[in-house]
């Protein structure tokens, strides 16, 4: 059941803490989606996990396997840089859908819509 | 000794991951708004992905790190499509 | 060679991404290379705008403001969600924006959302105008000369 890599001690310490530093990252942000009171605020609450959540626990992958296979391991890389460009593509998507129902139903104090002729689009 | 450290760390992330994942699934399910229950849903892709990458970890095999990148695919292309369906769905002409 | 590989720096990121994916070989780099070159042509018949993207020390400039930026107001929004003593006020911003280049506008919108307390919401093509949700508004004036100074002053330098 409990299992875990053989590493030397180095490796083992800097695996845990950057597992460890991600996961505690990844959880602040999701609390935020609980604390947080309204949508606008909360939207910004996963970023904390997309950038340096998600990197942490990344690096700690990397660097496990750099050492256990001993040669550079870097296709975490990948997962990265793709995590980076499509959350900040799905909250602007999010946000914006949200804007447009709260102005067509007026609930929250949104700022008016800049378009000046009003046409949906 | 440090396997056992390292072992014991693993799974306190984890547990700390599956807490986030839970935070996640909470807003997912109370809303209040759909809006919320989309973000939630999102914030809960990107929880099953890290913890796919730590057990990869753990397993010192790379088949997770392919199940965490199809899931971060999945993730994305769920969420636009959620998102833009909040947005045409809504259209009353 | 222009004809040959229209989008060098395509082609290069495809072959990256086929090496990081598969590993290290001979065989894979020439087979990546293979895929990477016919791959980025099917980019030609997109007919993209001419980026006007110059390569430079701004890019890295960029890039470690970036990852800087990121760190701390993950920390800033952490201290928000952790302690409720913390005062914020959250709330939109109308920023007036003069860079024009739509790539360029792309990379600043990824920015500003992929930092956590900002978040872009519109851009309104015809007056130039930004609209921007800030998780910790204290003061306007400071986050609209933070963000023209730091970043737009950059992208600028980058790609007009």
């Amino acid at each position: 059941m409990i299992q875990a890599p053989d590493l030397p001690v180095w490796a083992a310490i800097i695996v845990g803490l950057l597992l460890l530093g991600g996961a505690v990252v990844t959880l602040i942000g999701t609390l935020g989606l609980l604390r947080l009171k309204t949508f606008y605020e909360r939207v910004h609450a996963p970023t904390l996990g997309t950038t340096l959540g998600s990197a942490l626990v990344l690096a700690a992958s990397m660097v496990c396997f750099t050492v256990l296979q001993s040669r550079p391991v870097a296709h975490e890389l990948l997962i990265g840089l793709f995590v980076t460009l499509t959350t900040p593509v799905t909250l602007m998507l999010l946000a914006r859908a949200a804007i447009y129902r709260d102005r067509s139903e007026g609930v929250l104090p949104v700022p008016p819509s800049s378009r000046v002729p009003p046409r949906d689009e | 000794m440090s396997t056992l450290f390292l072992a014991l760390v693993i799974t306190a992330a984890q547990i700390i991951l599956g807490l986030s994942m839970l935070c996640a699934a909470y807003r997912m399910l109370r809303g209040p708004r759909a809006q919320d229950r989309v973000l939630g849903l999102d914030a809960l892709y990107l929880g099953a992905m890290l913890l796919l990458v730590t057990y990869g970890v753990q397993t010192g095999r790379t088949l997770y790190y392919e199940a965490a990148l199809a899931i971060g695919l999945l993730g994305f292309a769920g969420t636009v499509a959620l998102s833009k369906f909040l947005m045409r769905g809504e259209v009353i002409e | 060679m222009r004809r040959l590989l229209p989008f060098p720096l395509l082609t290069l990121a495809l072959l990256v991404m086929w090496v990081l994916l598969t590993g290290f070989s001979p065989g894979h780099v020439v087979l990546g290379g293979l895929v990477a070159a016919l791959v980025s042509r099917t980019m030609l018949s997109l007919e993209p705008e001419v980026t006007g993207f110059r390569p430079g020390l701004a890019v890295l400039r960029l890039a470690a403001l970036v990852v800087a930026d990121i760190v701390r107001s993950n920390i800033a929004v952490a201290r928000i969600v952790l302690f409720r003593g913390v005062e914020h006020k959250s709330g939109f911003l109308h920023l007036p924006i003069e860079l024009r280049n739509p790539y360029a506008l792309a990379i600043l919108a990824v920015i500003i959302t992929a930092t956590p307390g900002t978040l872009w919401v519109e851009h309104d093509a015809r007056r130039h105008i930004i609209l921007i949700h800030v998780l910790d508004l204290v003061d306007e004036e400071e986050w609209i000369q933070l963000i023209k100074h730091r970043y737009e002053r950059l992208l600028m330098e980058i790609f007009e």
